[in-house]
């Protein structure tokens, strides 16, 4: 059963007179993808970063499973239930795969840096953890190349252990931001069914410029230019429309 | 995008083996070495907890802070002013309150400047350390520039009994020696730790963290004040062994010296600390004791040499000494991941 799980509500970001976001709306619900696309510079990004804390909203309101977390930080935000991955890899290089995934996996232990009693304990034995990241790295697909250094894998495979990383942290909301940027086609299909068997527990922001996957994978379209949502509605509703069409489909068929 | 190079963290045989072969050089060496000596390398070991404890922060955190002298030299104040003019105390009352003084400093400096990141970070940790210095230089109730005598030192009893005197140099030597061993073994514990391995994360990408739900900020300032502390149990063995503490040893200088042993030694393993912290002393007295070469005296110009030694040091070993004897020990032909 279908539950919204994130709103946004005339969410707007300011940077001096530019508006990089303006009063945009919308709902992510349990079981479906909602996809923002959009030209370069239209604030899918900046959208992004305002949902997950990044950057505090100028005006605006967003509600995370049942919180109002308009301008949390960051980490509180995470521990709510919102997991994001990055258009830029965004990974630990110098950590090998599973370390990369455990330390993620290790973010839903109980956090008390200051206590003396957890600094005499091995982090590599915590069974909920290692269990937590164990799962993450087979869901994504990573399980033969756990002891690689992230810094060395190919760039498909850093974009998958961003997304491993999140979903180690069990999330109920994920934010992807462009998780196909520059993936080869065989790389792009793994990702797209990875993609499509992570829907069924979570509710999904997508932000994606490959065309062909988000018609394969959205259940909603928001369609934004210069900030603004122009446009937003189903798959099929937004390819017939019009001024999505002069905006931005036309341009990229063109 | 380059691959940041990770810490030696893990020591191969070849560092396992020379760690070894050190401690018994270091066990055995009050037998053989004469009382100055035995002097000089209590001193190297106690500057070698001080060079530890701030690679928790260097290496491991990489929080680099150029004012650790600062927690360092407030311990041996405590010292002073918790030891009576005419009569020694014990040691289980000047220890804990002088390690607390310290680490309790740390975290009210911590709170401000492990906000800030990178450059700010290092000059906030030194602008903080430079008022500590003349809080005390410039106040004659606090011993002013010519600083304070321990005249007694420490009596560690336990009902009565006398354990140990530490009047005696083997003994303070291997005192030293027992507490060096009991902080790296800690601090290693730590490295690998839940609370380690955040911090390593922080080093590598503090943004990733927060992302990921670290409250970075407790993290931070929790390493801070242990740094802090554990300094602080360095300062105050500096205090017992010399009965004598000076603004100077919370100077810039002494900051500036453990950065230089971190390096020196390798980051982020705590046991480079320790090696650096010998090597740094070894070299120091090497070069003051250059000879005169025509009218130049070539000692008297040791920051210099020291300068260049440093510059070839992470040109030529950029994991320090440490990492030298780590690439060493491998096969030809083996590659530095």
């Amino acid at each position: 059963m279908s539950e919204v799980l994130l709103t946004a509500t005339g969410l707007t970001k300011r940077f001096g007179g530019l508006a990089a976001v303006n009063n945009v709306s919308l709902a992510l619900w349990r079981d479906r993808i909602h996809a923002v696309i959009g030209p370069n510079g239209a604030g899918k990004s900046t959208l992004a970063n305002l949902l997950s804390g990044d950057l505090p909203p100028t005006d605006g309101q967003v509600m995370l499973c049942g919180a109002d977390i308009t301008g949390w930080t960051p980490e509180r935000i995470s521990r709510q239930g919102l997991g994001r991955s990055y258009q830029k890899t965004n990974i630990f290089q110098a950590f090998t795969v599973w370390d990369n995934v455990r330390l993620a996996a290790q973010s839903r232990q109980s956090q008390q840096p200051w206590n003396p009693l957890g600094w005499l304990l091995n982090a590599s034995k915590s069974i909920a953890t290692n269990d937590r990241a164990t799962r993450a790295i087979e869901l994504s697909g990573l399980k033969d190349r756990r002891e690689a250094m992230a810094g060395a894998i190919s760039h498909g495979e850093q974009r998958q252990l961003e997304i491993a990383m999140t979903l180690a942290t069990e999330p109920q909301v994920l934010l992807l931001d462009e998780p196909l940027a520059g993936m080869g086609v065989a790389e792009a299909q793994r990702m797209v069914e990875l993609l499509l068997k992570l829907k069924a527990d979570h509710a999904i922001l997508l932000v994606e410029h490959d065309m062909d996957a988000v018609f394969a994978l959205a259940d909603h379209l928001t369609v934004m230019v210069n900030g603004q949502v122009i446009a937003s509605g189903t798959p099929e509703a937004i390819r017939s429309n019009a001024d999505v069409q002069a905006a931005y489909l036309g341009e990229e068929q063109a | 995008m380059s691959t940041p190079r990770a810490n030696l963290e893990v020591f191969p045989r070849s560092v396992r083996l020379m760690l070894w072969l050190g401690l018994a050089a270091l066990a055995a060496f009050p037998f053989v070495g004469g009382d100055f000596y035995v002097q000089m390398v209590t001193r190297m070991m106690i500057l070698a907890i001080f060079a530890m404890s701030l690679d928790l922060l260097q290496g491991v955190s990489g929080l680099v802070s150029l004012g650790h002298a600062a927690y360092f030299g407030l311990a041996g104040y405590a010292l002073a002013f918790l030891m009576p003019q005419n009569e020694a105390t014990s040691i289980w009352l000047t220890l804990p309150l002088s390690v607390l003084a310290s680490g309790l400093a740390a975290l009210v400096i911590g709170f401000f400047v492990v906000r800030t990141h990178g450059i700010y970070f290092i000059m906030v940790t030194m602008a903080f350390a430079q008022m500590v210095f003349f809080l005390f230089f410039d106040n004659k109730a606090l011993g002013g520039s010519d600083g304070l005598y321990i005249n007694f030192k420490p009596t560690v009893s336990l009902g009565g009994w006398t354990l140990m005197d530490l009047d005696d140099k083997k003994t303070l030597y291997f005192f030293t020696l027992a507490t060096l061993l009991l902080v790296y073994g800690f601090l290693r514990r730590l490295l690998w730790s839940p609370f380690g391995r955040a911090l390593a994360g922080i080093r590598i990408n503090e943004h990733r963290m927060r992302a990921l739900g670290f409250g970075t900020f407790g993290y931070k300032l929790t390493a801070f004040s242990l740094a802090g502390a554990l300094a602080g149990l360095a300062g105050y063995l500096w205090g017992v062994q010399t009965g004598y503490i000076n603004p100077e040893l919370m100077g810039f200088h002494m900051s500036a010296h453990a950065i230089m042993m971190v390096i020196l030694g390798g980051m982020g393993n705590f046991a480079g600390a320790i090696v650096g912290a010998f090597g740094f002393e070894v070299v120091l007295h090497l070069f003051k004791d250059l000879p005169q070469v025509g009218s130049v005296q070539l000692g008297k110009h040791w920051q210099l040499w020291m300068g260049s030694f440093i510059v070839l040091v992470v040109i030529f070993a950029p994991r320090g000494l440490l990492g030298l004897a780590g690439r060493l020990g491998r096969h030809k032909g083996a590659v530095d991941e």
